[in-house]
């Protein structure tokens, strides 16, 4: 015989899942939106330092990535998953890469080459192998070159408040540190630049030319400490790809051996702004500690040889698409060490 | 206080929710009109009935055996008449046999005489727990007395007691600890003949000092020549009370993989199993009753109730005043590996400890959604697996190659799925591969 349910029930239906049944309150909304709220530092000085082109930029391209994202979701009949922030994080990173003084045209095609091509033609989020804001970067470099490497903007010379940081940058210069040392070598850029601690506190600071998002080391180095100190990214990859481009320039950058400049090989170009940003991305890097250094490693040594020897001035976006594919590998490598092996240490 | 120890590698720390049952005394619960005690209560063969429908039964007697293989004896919780010899619901099996008992509730209550168990030889005690039906009451349910033959080649140096009760809401152990130190040191020193060790260290995370104070007090009271047992408070951290994770907290020693705590020379048993060793050695009382912590936000009256085994949800549900409206989850065991239940007509075992009543806000219900590889997972693992990949391999059909990344090392203790920012369900991935992976 059944048994009566019992009086002081309501009756309805209770969850039934598998344990555990309680969870973190970590998301992947609120990671990726942590860390867009982490760029919009280094977006505003950018605002300062060029004008308001970069934030018609920044907005164009993070809302063709969100417009892009929504379509192609609904084509391919997958959840629309837009809320997640992650659209948004690749636009406003694909805004950080490209320069100030381009055509809205090209974040939107960018877009469509990030979002729909390198991410859901791929699976989606979790599936892409390649950084879709890079590749949105490159494909832009690709197809319109002259735009990508010359439409830049010299920093605006006028608030008060910044002429002490700027005290070293009084040319107005319209190509950057990277591409003026690469083309027209070092001593026309100490003549451009200047040199010495001014030039590097300067150039930390962000005032100089560039793309929109990589001018601040700054500010992009106080975000990825926050990143840090969430534990949304550990140390492994920043570390490792800065660490490893200082030490390639400082022995290969120079005249001779050991004559480059690791600082000035830091804090010019993308180098901080992809060790923090774009790097330490998920999806597209290694999951394990090991792993990701030598990740990080791969990364500073492609980035300087590009640099030193490659067509262009700066190296760090192709660096990490070279190394993007290769994280599996290296997990594959590098596996997390086992609480123990079985009796007799075979394995 | 000494320096809190841990085990080495992963864990998390979810909230600790005892705060609702920490401070409520075991509270003993009035029998219910009937009992229906589940046949099969512990790892191994279920057990066959000794009696049979409409037989009288007194409290304690035998009424069911283990024939063949590993068990321990079944008794009765209560006097009474077989009802039935049917079925139960069960949480993990879906039915399960059992043995219906109406209480008789007015019955004279069963003395039980003390003894002096120090006159008695260590396979004298070794009997009386297994005849007292003692399994390891913290979760598993391994019948102790094979637990406590070791095999002959095995040199065991020191006993580890567990009070470490890392599941978040539960304070059994707790309670257990504070108003019963005394029967659960003596058992221990009982567990320490039955193995012949004079060592005994009892881990207690540091979230319950007052127990660390007073099992440390009567710790203290015994200890002397031949016989040392200490309080070892540990640092609160999930899962502290597996068992790997508990002997490399507090001996430093590594269980091999796929080996028992005797490969290393300890045996580990739960506070809790101490005391019923106790009572069944001492006042030859079988365990048949369990302190069970009842929480959650959906519960009108949490409490720390002692039950009768064979209990349903049901009637504790009635005599704890009924459960609220936002209830959305009932779980046997904590929150982290119990079992989610449909139905409060499931008897409670002699390894339940807890029953948690949750609403929305206390669960996590967010669907989930693709693997990002944030990794997380590997750094939570408390045994070094890869559990992301073991979930993404299920999902793309092959299960069965999950061999490599550590799947039959997984103690489903859900680190990894209470990280997960993607509210991927890893523990039902990992059962999933453990089905079809091929050793």
């Amino acid at each position: 015989m059944q048994a009566p349910e019992s009086q002081s029930l309501p009756h309805r239906d209770w969850i039934v899942s598998v344990s555990p049944h309680v969870k973190s309150n970590e998301t992947v909304a609120k990671i990726m939106w942590t860390v867009v709220a982490c760029l919009m530092p280094p977006l505003f000085l950018s605002v300062f330092i060029f004008g308001v082109q970069t934030l018609i930029i920044t907005a164009v391209s993070v809302i063709s990535c969100v417009a892009v994202e929504y379509v192609s979701q609904k084509a391919l009949k997958r959840p629309v998953s837009i809320m997640d922030g992650s659209a948004v994080l690749t636009g406003v990173l694909m805004a950080f890469v490209i320069p100030p003084g381009v055509s809205i045209f090209l974040p939107v095609l960018g877009a469509v080459m990030a979002i729909y091509i390198a991410k859901h033609l791929f699976g989606g989020l979790g599936f892409n192998i390649f950084n879709p804001a890079l590749m949105g970067r490159a494909f832009l470099l690709a197809t319109f070159p002259v735009a990508m490497t010359s439409a830049w903007l010299a920093p605006v010379d006028g608030f008060a408040i910044f002429s002490y940081f700027a005290s070293g940058v009084d040319a107005v210069s319209t190509a950057t540190p990277l591409a003026v040392m690469k083309e027209q070598g070092m001593a026309k850029f100490v003549e451009m630049f200047g040199s010495g601690t001014s030039l590097y506190t300067s150039f930390f600071l962000g005032w100089r030319p560039g793309c929109i998002g990589e001018t601040s080391g700054l500010l992009l180095v106080l975000g990825g400490a926050f990143l840090i100190y969430k534990k949304y990214i550990t140390y492994h990859i920043p570390v490792s790809v800065l660490g490893s481009i200082a030490v390639f320039t400082w022995i290969f950058g120079g005249e001779g051996w050991f004559g480059g400049d690791p600082i000035l090989a830091v804090v010019t170009g993308g180098a901080i702004l992809g060790a923090f940003f774009m790097a330490t991305d998920y999806v597209t890097g290694p999951s394990t500690k090991t792993g990701q250094v030598v990740y990080g490693i791969g990364i500073g040594a492609l980035t300087v040889i590009i640099r030193l020897k490659g067509g262009y001035p700066e190296g760090i976006c192709y660096a990490i698409l070279l190394m993007n594919p290769l994280s599996s590998v290296i997990d594959g490598f590098f596996k997390p060490k086992r609480f123990a092996g079985p009796v007799g240490g075979a394995k | 206080m000494k320096s809190l120890l841990t085990f080495l590698k992963g864990g998390v720390h979810p909230p600790e929710a005892k705060g609702q049952t920490a401070s409520l005394p075991i509270e003993r619960m009035p029998v219910p009109k009937e009992l229906e005690i589940i046949l099969g209560q512990h790892i191994g063969a279920p057990c066959t009935p000794t009696v049979n429908k409409r037989d009288e039964v007194v409290e304690g007697a035998m009424i069911g055996e283990v024939k063949k293989g590993l068990g321990v004896p079944l008794h009765a919780p209560v006097s009474g008449k077989i009802k039935d010899i049917g079925t139960s619901a069960h949480p993990m099996r879906v039915s399960a046999p059992s043995i219906t008992i109406t209480v008789d509730h007015e019955a004279a209550p069963v003395q039980y005489d003390k003894t002096d168990w120090t006159t008695m030889s260590a396979q004298e005690l070794l009997a009386k727990v297994q005849e007292g039906g003692i399994v390891g009451i913290g979760g598993a349910g391994f019948p102790t007395h094979v637990k406590l033959s070791p095999p002959k080649d095995a040199k065991i140096d020191q006993l580890l007691l567990n009070g470490a009760e890392c599941e978040p809401y539960i304070t059994a152990d707790h309670r257990q600890m504070l108003e019963h130190a005394d029967e659960v040191v003596e058992g221990a020193r009982i567990i320490m003949k039955i193995l012949g060790v004079s060592e005994c260290k009892i881990g207690i995370e540091s979230n319950k000092p007052d127990a660390i104070d007073v099992m440390g007090k009567a710790a203290a009271a015994v200890s002397g020549a031949g016989c040392n047992i200490v309080v070892q408070p540990l640092e609160v951290k999930y899962p502290q009370g597996s068992e790997k994770q508990l002997i490399q907290a507090i001996t430093g020693r590594k269980v091999p993989a796929m080996a028992l705590p005797s490969a290393v020379g300890v045996v580990v048993q739960n506070v809790a199993t101490a005391s019923a060793i106790y009572d069944a050695v001492v006042y030859g009382k079988p365990l048949y009753e369990k302190v069970v912590t009842i929480s959650g936000k959906g519960i009108n009256k949490p409490a720390n109730l002692l039950v009768k085994v064979g209990t349903k949800v049901s009637d504790i549900v009635d005599y704890l005043g009924g459960v609220k409206p936002e209830l959305a989850k009932i779980i046997m065991g904590g929150p982290m590996m119990g079992f989610a239940v449909s139905s409060l007509d499931i008897p409670i075992t002699k390894t339940t400890s807890s029953i948690l009543f949750l609403t929305e806000d206390e669960i996590d219900a967010t669907p989930h959604s693709d693997c990002i590889r944030c990794g997380w997972c590997l750094d939570a693992c408390p045994m070094g697996l890869e559990p992301k990949e073991i979930a993404i391999h299920v999902e793309a059909n092959k299960a069965e190659d999950t061999a490599q990344f550590g799947v039959f090392d997984c103690f489903e203790c859900g680190s990894c799925a209470y990280i997960c920012p993607a509210k991927r369900p890893l523990v039902q991935f990992v059962r999933l591969a453990k089905m079809k992976a091929k050793r």
